[in-house]
């Protein structure tokens, strides 16, 4: 019990490695506050891609959705980081972080949002039209509120995986959080450092698990 | 040096087919064993949580919040290099598919509780006063429509979570992205990444397919 309290919950190691961690805390911020925005507007006109009535749009798009759903993030990032170099394209770690993310992202919140957009009855847009707004105002002002709402728990539960995603960032040395919380473990041979790192990951996602539970909840009744 | 170059070298193709087919394997491998694992144990848990009881539904909701909230890799780094100063050994391929066997778990046991949780109070005293008891009643009567529930959100996350194998390669498993980073620095060329790409989307892009078909199926889980 003692070799587990040193080994991971030691708090001194803990106090000294605090500083590094909380300047990881600020890269993961950034990269949260890159990444996220970018894959909720990625994903929004690819879900409109993904519905168009062109076939020629629509196709393709949804090949690239799954393409991109296929392939893990890490792969992706690899691939962009530690590929693209090789065509003469060399990118800085967190733009190629963003960059990679963005297609993983635009694919999955792309889904979501279609899916919401879906589940809005097609008389909606009609009626809308009706009163002589475009179908692009239609779409904007009737249709995607609702079906934000309607995917709004996919939506939150969506961007805690996003979050902990930023956390990949740490194999291509983006100075982020976990890189330096096992920096510290790997100067200190103890892995307190990612415990604190862990501590800092749940007090920031927990509310957002529970809040999704809550969402759920209230949609189910 | 041009696109094609550096990413189709079929020289350097064909000398790296063999390692990322091995890399498949591995894969494919520690795949089936987290889904198996990781279904089996979120559907035990939730099961244990119907029974109603504090004792055991808390602890069981604490595990699957914090193994949700927390990232895999800081899960995975903690296991590999904490464990074994405290005694625990395990192999980098135990590691990788102990810790991504409960992260399945942890979203398992939310999807399958999700669908107890929905199934109408009604069914649950019909089956008991039909003279079932609480095991009887859950096994055959309740499980049956939370499992329909469950299939398509479960079949999501079992996928992402397999594709977090990926994520081996940090501590060395051997799994196809591995053997891709080791082939390129190998043969300082880009294209065996190429191969890792072809092979995940061999691996999963049936899957993504098959997800979008049980979505459609199962679509009245939304109005």
């Amino acid at each position: 019990m003692d070799a587990l309290a040193a080994q991971f919950f030691d708090l001194s190691i803990m106090a000294a490695a605090l500083p590094m961690v909380i300047e990881g805390l600020w890269m993961t911020l950034a990269l949260c506050a890159v990444v996220v925005p970018m894959g909720l507007a990625g994903g929004l006109l690819v879900a409109l891609a993904a519905l168009s009535p062109k076939r020629w749009v629509r196709w393709p798009t949804i090949a690239l959705i799954d393409l991109f759903r296929a392939l893990p993030p890490l792969v992706l990032l690899i691939f962009v980081y530690s590929g693209l170099p090789f065509a003469g394209v060399r990118l800085d770690p967190f733009v190629a972080v963003a960059f990679a993310f963005l297609l993983n992202n635009a694919a999955y919140y792309g889904e979501i949002y279609r899916a919401g957009i879906e589940s809005v009855p097609p008389g909606q847009m009609e009626a809308a039209r009706s009163t002589g707004l475009s179908q692009a105002q239609a779409m904007a002002w009737v249709v995607l509120p609702q079906a934000v709402r309607n995917v709004l728990p996919d939506l939150v539960s969506n961007t805690v995986e996003v979050v902990k995603l930023t956390s990949l960032a740490s194999v291509v040395s983006l100075s982020e959080m976990l890189h330096q919380a096992d920096l510290a473990r790997s100067v200190t041979y103890n892995a307190s450092p990612i415990v604190l790192a862990a501590g800092i990951y749940l007090a920031i996602l927990w509310p957002l698990v529970r809040l999704v539970g809550r969402f759920e909840r209230r949609m189910a009744s | 040096m041009g696109f094609a170059d550096a990413f189709l070298d079929m020289a350097v193709i064909a000398r790296y087919a063999p390692s990322i087919l091995s890399g498949m394997g591995v894969t494919l491998a520690l795949a089936v064993l987290i889904v198996l694992a990781g279904t089996a144990a979120g559907l035990a848990l939730a099961c244990l949580r119907a029974t109603g009881s504090r004792r055991l539904s808390i602890p069981i909701v604490i595990f699957a919040d914090v193994f949700r909230a927390l990232p895999p890799l800081a899960l995975i780094l903690l296991a590999y290099f904490g464990l074994p100063n405290v005694g625990v050994s395990l192999s980098s391929f135990m590691v990788l598919f102990t810790v991504l066997a409960l992260v399945l778990a942890a979203f398992a046991e939310e999807i399958f509780w999700a669908g107890i949780a929905a199934t109408p109070k009604g069914q649950w005293e019909a089956a008991r006063s039909t003279g079932l008891g609480f095991r009887s009643t859950l096994l055959w009567v309740v499980l049956p429509q939370a499992a329909r529930m469950a299939v398509a959100p479960l079949t999501n996350r079992a996928i992402a979570i397999t594709k977090m194998t990926a994520l081996g390669t940090v501590i060395g498993v051997p799994d196809i992205l591995n053997q891709a980073t080791t082939a390129v620095s190998f043969s300082g060329d880009a294209s065996p990444l190429t191969l890792a790409a072809l092979a995940y989307v061999a691996i999963f892009l049936p899957l993504v397919i098959a997800s979008r078909r049980l979505e459609r199926r199962f679509q009245w889980r939304r109005l």
